[in-house]
Parts: structure tokens; sequence; C-alpha cells
């Protein structure tokens, strides 16, 4: 970093009451990286601890109470939760498939400044970013669309995201008019000048719209909330929160499927923490890729954007 | 000759043969265009169009054209019932304690990142901070709901001081004060991303000239640093004050339950429970067109005064 390098010769030594700000400061952040990890750290121990220690344990945990993989064992055998990943990954990839391709080629018309009605075109998506018909009505056309029910609900109303096609559309115009103009000349179409030269140049901001859509994929409940009917249609998300938050409103019938009859408290208890940590593990190994792009790819085009 | 044809008097082409060229060069890109663009047709303005069942007493058997209008019965019932201040007071107020306590945790955060002297340190708070925005809401929320449990670890910690339990959820006192903490919790760390972005544009050379001048590194901060930042806090302001008849149903409907209504039930998830769980579609649909109305209202109405007074705006 020049401008701290620079900093240090330019303002001589550092006085006490910096020294001291510096110290707390550190300290501060310290403590704020505590906060943030310690309730994931405590959900870890409790879900590989022996429940009957963990019930009567009282306060912070420092350390797992013991050891079992029990909770670990009883998500795997849990149907419920089984399915859940099934649809997830179906979710996933195929929305995120789908959700990219369309981004890809909107941004690409997006980008097209030449365009007589490029106006108008930025103008309807733009649009939808402030206004939108509200959850009912959008509940009526999907309804009306047949769509209740399938898994293609999970998909469609968000196919397009206008936020990451304007985040893609900053990074297709940076490309040098150049490469595109020789592509041209040696006789390339639309599709083979965004496949084959616009597209390898804006990987690393590609890759960071993609795992956004993935991330929002993995972590989404409310669409299926409201257009999914069927239990064995339930994303992972919808079956956690039966399992996490049992005692709320209707989640109250449809999470005691989840449970055998006759398991204990502790069982429960078990099952709960394990099934947290299970459904955080994806997210906390693709997160350093995030981490690695939305520094060099996102945040570039968000701020031009 | 052929030229000649489709100038006009000022010597520039017609708009018609400018249209058709457009098209003739441009065919596929509209191709294009047209598929992506209905996307947004049938789930962004169709939705927009059904918004007209808040006028009409909608029947699913019927359909949105075959309903009956009943003109403005509906907004006359909002304003008579007694519910409806409820939702709008407790909207409003999380969006207060959100603007107050959210809304500068970030800046501040992003301030003290940037003070910090080791770079490998500071990469590693940021890493650490931004995950939480990351794990889903209900994870979160979870979570949330098992630490604040009567026989929770924030009970177990009351408890070990001398204090008798609180069940948090189930007291309306409480509720906003965890909807809106545990939000800064989650994001107040991803929130810093767009204002480091804008303190790594403020000039290092406006720095060394404010410490020749003798400031301190407070009155760096205020006198130089803060200001280069002032655009994007502008921004960031105006957006969220047009949020703020805005309050997701998500994490509502994951915390809340009857006998916190008192303070937790928001306009989302009163047109959830009343609308799309007990079927009164044509009611609900007129909270939820209010509700856009007035956000959309806000946000213009801030951005054309940040104009005037700033120069600063969306658009």
């Amino acid at each position: 970093m020049s401008k701290k390098g620079s900093s240090n010769w330019m303002y001589g030594r550092r006085s006490l009451g910096s020294k001291i700000f510096d110290t707390f400061n550190v300290l501060f952040m310290i403590i704020l990286m505590i906060i943030t990890i310690y309730p994931f750290l405590y959900v870890l121990f409790a879900s590989v601890s022996n429940p009957l220690l963990l019930m009567s344990h009282q306060g912070i945990l420092w350390k797992p109470l013991g050891f079992t993989l029990k909770g670990y064992m009883l998500v795997l055998r849990n149907a419920g939760i089984k399915n859940g990943f099934l649809v997830t990954f179906f979710v996933v990839i195929v929305g995120t498939a789908c959700n990219m391709i369309f981004s890809l080629l909107f941004s690409y018309v997006l980008s097209r400044r030449n365009l007589m009605w490029h106006s108008v075109i930025t103008l309807l998506a733009v649009f939808t970013m402030f206004f939108n018909g509200g959850m009912i009505p959008t509940y009526i056309i999907v309804r009306d669309l047949g769509l209740i029910d399938s898994l293609w609900s999970l998909i469609l109303p968000g196919l397009i995201s206008t936020y990451n096609v304007i985040i893609l559309r900053t990074a297709l115009r940076s490309v040098p008019a150049e490469l595109e103009e020789s592509a041209k000349l040696d006789g390339a179409g639309d599709l083979r000048i965004l496949v084959s030269v616009l597209i390898p140049v804006i990987v690393p901001t590609i890759a960071a719209i993609t795992l956004f859509y993935m991330v929002g994929h993995w972590n989404a409940w409310s669409n299926a909330l409201i257009y999914i009917k069927t239990p064995t249609k339930f994303p992972l998300q919808l079956v956690l929160r039966s399992i996490l938050i049992r005692n709320q409103t209707e989640g109250a019938m449809s999470g005691e499927a989840y449970y055998a009859p006759g398991e204990d408290y502790a069982a429960r208890m078990l099952l709960k923490y394990s099934t947290v940590i299970v459904s955080i593990i994806p997210i906390v190994c693709v997160y350093p890729f995030i981490q690695k792009y939305f520094t060099t790819g996102v945040m570039i085009g968000a701020i031009k954007g | 000759m052929k030229g000649e044809k489709v100038m006009n008097y000022l010597g520039k082409r017609s708009l018609k043969y400018r249209i058709v060229r457009d098209f003739k060069t441009n065919y596929f890109i509209y191709i294009l265009a047209l598929i992506c663009l209905s996307y947004y047709f049938i789930f962004c303005y169709a939705p927009m169009g059904g918004v007209l069942i808040a006028f009409k007493n909608y029947k699913p058997t019927k359909g949105i054209w075959g309903s009956q209008w009943v003109g403005f019965k509906y907004f006359e019932q909002i304003f008579s019932s007694y519910f409806i201040v409820r939702l709008f007071r407790n909207t409003l107020l999380i969006n207060v304690y959100d603007l107050l306590f959210g809304f500068p945790a970030p800046i501040i955060l992003a301030l003290l990142f940037n003070e910090l002297t080791s770079t490998k340190f500071r990469r590693v708070v940021q890493t650490v901070t931004y995950l939480p925005h990351f794990i889903s809401q209900v994870v979160i929320c979870g979570i949330i709901v098992t630490f604040l449990s009567g026989d929770g670890l924030v009970n177990q910690i009351l408890n070990m001081l001398g204090k008798e339990s609180v069940i948090f959820l189930q007291n309306p006192r409480y509720f906003r004060t965890i909807y809106v903490g545990s939000g800064i919790w989650q994001n107040v760390g991803y929130g810093t991303i767009l204002y480091l972005a804008a303190l790594s544009n403020v000039d290092p050379q406006l720095l060394d000239a404010a410490a020749i001048d003798g400031c301190n590194r407070f009155m760096r901060v205020w006198h130089v640093t803060l200001p280069g930042i002032t655009p994007t806090i502008i921004i960031m302001l105006i957006l969220r004050i047009g949020n703020m008849m805005n309050v997701g149903f998500e994490k509502i409907i994951l915390l809340y339950n009857p006998s916190t209504y008192e303070t937790a039930d928001v306009l989302s998830s009163f047109v959830y429970r009343y609308g799309l769980l007990e079927g009164n579609f044509s009611y609900s649909t007129a909270v939820g067109l209010l509700n856009s109305v007035i956000n959309f209202t806000l946000l213009v109405a801030v951005n054309y005064i940040s104009r005037r007074v700033s120069e600063i705006s969306l658009w």
C-alpha cells in the first residue's frame, strides 16, 4: 500500500494518542470478529457435544462437551433433509445456468450503445428495480402460468436480476472496442462475439455474478413457501425452517413430520445444531471464492454502474 | 437519387429510414432483447397490471378481468381499520431504528477498517465480518430463536448473573431490538464494501497536505476522509430513505408469532398472512399497492430534495 508507506515518513513518529487509538482499534476488531464468529462456533461445538452434558451445561461453550457424531447421523437419516438437498441442488444448478444465460444475453443487449431503442430497453428494465406489482399479483400470475407446485416457480420469477445485469453490462463496456472490431472484420456475428471475444475477457465478473446467483438460490426459501405445496418438493431452507423454528405459526405442523415418534428432546436438539452446520458448509466452502472475486469484479461494476 | 428520398429538409435521414436501417443492422440483438424483455413483461409488468385487483372484488374463478369493479372500496376499508395504524407504525419504527443504528454502523466500521495499519489483519477482519451476510435468513433466525429461547444461551448467562429468564421472542417489547440488532450483526461487515471502495478513491495527497498543515489523525478523518466519501453516503441515504416504508416479510415471519404482532406485524407480513394464507387477495393487494406507492413517492421526493440541496442524485 503506497498510501500507508507515504504516510509513515510524512507524518513522522506516531503520537501517543495515535498509538492508543491503534491499540483500541485492533482490540475492537478482535472483539468484533469474536462476536461475528462465536454463534457459529457455539452451534458447531453443540452439534458434536454429548446432549446430556450439553443440557446440564450453563453459559458459554469453550469446547465440545464430549464427542459424538449422532446428530450428523440423524441428519443423514432424515428423509426430509435429504430430499431438501436434492431439490436445492437442482434449483442451484439449473436455476443458476438459466440466470447466467439470460443475464449475459440481456447485458450484451444493454451494452450496445448504437441501438436506437437502447434507452427504452434500459428504462423498461431499470424501472422494475424501483416498482413492482407486489406479492399477490405476482402469485396470481405464477398460478395462472400453472407453475404452482413446480420447481420452475423457484427459477423463472427471478430469472434476471437487473442489478446483476447492470454490473455485467458495465464489465462488457469496459472491454476495448478494438477486440470486437477485429472479430467483426473476421466475420463474427453477435453470438460469436459475445461467446468467444467478450466473455473470456470478463471472466472474473461472470464468476462473481454466478456465485451470487448460486448463493441466492441456496439461501432462498420464501418463493418455495408461497408456491410449493408438496413437502417432497421443499428446498433445503424450507425443511430447515420447520426443524429450526418449530413453534412458529404454520411451520409447526409440518415440522413435526421430520421427527420419528419417540425421539427425545436431546436428539431433536442435536439434529437442530447439526442441520445448521450441514447447511452452511457449502456456503463456507464457496465463500473464499466469492471473497476473491467481489473485490476484482463486482466492486468495479458497482462503482461505475 | 436514392439517398435524396430518405433525407428530410434538415438534411437528416428521415425517422422511418433510421428505424428500418436500425432494425436491419441490429435485428439479432432485437430478437435477444425481445426474449429477455418477455421475462420482464411476464414477471414484472404483468403483476403491475394485476394490481388492478385492488380495485376489484377478485374471485379466483372469474380471473382478473372477469371480477367485478368496486372502485376504492378496499382503500376506504384500509383507512377505517384499526390494524392499519399498527402496520404503518411498526413498519416505520423498524425502519427508523435501522436508519438510526444500522445506517451509520457500516460507515463507522469502514472508517475504522481504513485506520488499521496492518493490511493483512485488515483482510482477516473483513473476511470474517462479511461471512454472516451469505448465511441464509432461515439459519440466522434459527440461531436467534435457539439462543433467545427460555433455556437458551442468553438466558443461561442471565441466570448466571442472578437475573430471571426472559422469554424474548414472546415479548413485544424486545422484537424491534432483536430484529434491528441481528440485522446489524449480519450485515454491518458486508455493508462496508461500498464505503471502502469510496475510501480508496480519497486522494492520499490531500491527507498528506492536511498532515503538513498540522492536522492530527482525527482531524484528517473528519476534514478530509469523511467529506471524500460524502457523495457515497448521500446516495446510500437516498436509497435507504426511499425504503422507509419497506420491511421484507421473510425475517419477520421467521421471528414473529401472535404474541408479538403488536410490534412485529408489518405491511408485508400482513399482506402475506391476510392475503395469501387467508385468501383476501383484493384487500391485501390494496395494502401492498399503497405501500409501493408510498415507497416510490418517498424515493422520488428524497432524490429531488437531494438534487436541489447537494446536487447529488440517482437520476
